[in-house]
């Protein structure tokens, strides 16, 4: 039982880790590459930057999450 | 670092601590933690609107990362959390009005101040006669449950009110197999969406610290899936708040961002680890939550300045 509870918070770790590495990289990203278009919609078209936010923080979310997932099934293949 | 869309100068590293501080508590409690996040983006010099505005949008990514596992946990009722955001929202208008008319009435400071310093010390005095009773009875009983299963069993010191509340036949009667629950009328769970929501509204915030608390007590909710499930619902209100607000002028998408990669990281941690602990004892753990929102309250009441 302990075993299988140190096992499974091993792999959340590992996890966790390619995660924060991918929602960092996310951030920059989006600062390097939208980070002035946003500023302009944010003054000029606020209904579209209302969408685009949105979108944004929920495909930080949502997509890196399944890239780990994705990522660490790779991982796991590869090494089994 | 430099936010141009706020015209704010803040830490990087700040924001994205203060985020995952929020994330924390975010994930093992269900809430949307901006009594935290306000403050302390205020204190950096943000706008206040900017702050709740941002705060919002920090508070939907969070939501997801945080439902996310609570869903792959079990975690989430999907059929509860999307009635409860009906009402939630209608709340939410309503208490937006209500502010409207008190800022008319000129006396909404003082009014806004009254009430949350008295709902929030109401929820934590109840929550912590509650939860100790509830501990006490089972220390007596039989030792401590230890499987994950047996954690999520959550006995509580007012089942019988709760059981009442479902009695109560008022047509539509929904069944809830997610949570247990084999029949409660309709109306019971859009109340406390509305209050929930009029709260929010109200107050500001996602008012997960009354909804929360409501689902357990009222519906009868077991604790792990109140904070899943009110996790589920702040996502479609919170979004609601951020279209509003971005369409204001009161979001900060970039701050949102980053301290969101803070608040992803830790709502997975809140959100795993609510598997350790036992419904009452969550509910302990949640009690200085309001106390520290009416803290905060209190002491813009006693020294006029806005934390």
């Amino acid at each position: 039982m302990k075993k299988d509870t140190a096992r499974t918070l091993r792999a959340f770790l590992i996890e966790l880790v390619v995660y924060a590495f991918l929602v960092v990289g996310y951030f920059f990203l989006v600062l390097h590459f939208l980070g002035d278009w946003l500023y302009q919609l944010e003054i000029h078209y606020r209904y579209t930057y209302a969408g685009v936010a949105l979108l944004l923080i929920i495909g930080q979310a949502v997509v890196l999450e399944s890239v780990t997932t994705l990522l660490l099934r790779i991982i796991r293949g590869r090494t089994e | 670092m430099f936010f141009p869309i706020s015209g704010a100068h803040i830490s990087p590293i700040y924001l994205a601590l203060i985020g995952f501080l929020i994330g924390i508590l975010g994930g093992f409690f269900g809430v949307g933690g901006s009594f935290i996040a306000g403050p302390a983006l205020r204190a950096m010099g943000v706008d206040w609107n900017f702050a709740v505005g941002t705060d919002l949008a920090h508070i939907v990514g969070k939501s997801v990362v945080a439902a996310k596992r609570h869903r792959a946990l079990g975690n989430v009722d999907l059929k509860l959390g999307l009635i409860m955001a009906l009402g939630t929202i209608g709340g939410a208008e309503c208490g937006a009005q209500l502010i409207q008319m008190l800022k008319r009435a000129g006396n909404v400071n003082q009014v806004v101040s009254i009430v949350s310093v008295t709902v929030y010390i109401g929820i934590s005095t109840f929550m912590i006669w509650e939860s100790r009773r509830t501990l006490a009875r089972q220390k007596g009983r039989a030792a401590a449950p230890t499987s994950a299963a047996s954690k999520k069993r959550d006995p509580s010191s007012i089942k019988h009110v709760t059981r009442g509340i479902q009695r109560f036949k008022l047509w539509p009667m929904i069944d809830l197999p997610a949570s247990g629950i084999k029949a409660i009328s309709l109306w019971v769970i859009m109340l406390v969406a509305f209050v929930g929501g009029l709260f929010s509204g109200f107050l500001g915030g996602g008012a997960g610290y009354i909804r929360m608390p409501s689902m357990v007590y009222i519906i009868g909710v077991p604790t792990h899936l109140a904070v899943g499930t009110d996790l589920f619902e702040i996502i479609i209100s919170a979004s609601y708040g951020t279209l509003s607000h971005a369409i204001k002028g009161n979001v900060d998408i970039l701050i949102a961002l980053v301290m969101h990669t803070g608040a992803a990281i830790g709502a997975q941690i809140g959100a795993i680890s609510t598997q350790f602990f036992a419904g009452p004892k969550i509910r302990l753990a949640f009690v200085p939550l309001p106390l520290i929102g009416a803290a905060i309250v209190i002491y813009t009441m006693v020294t006029g300045h806005k934390i």
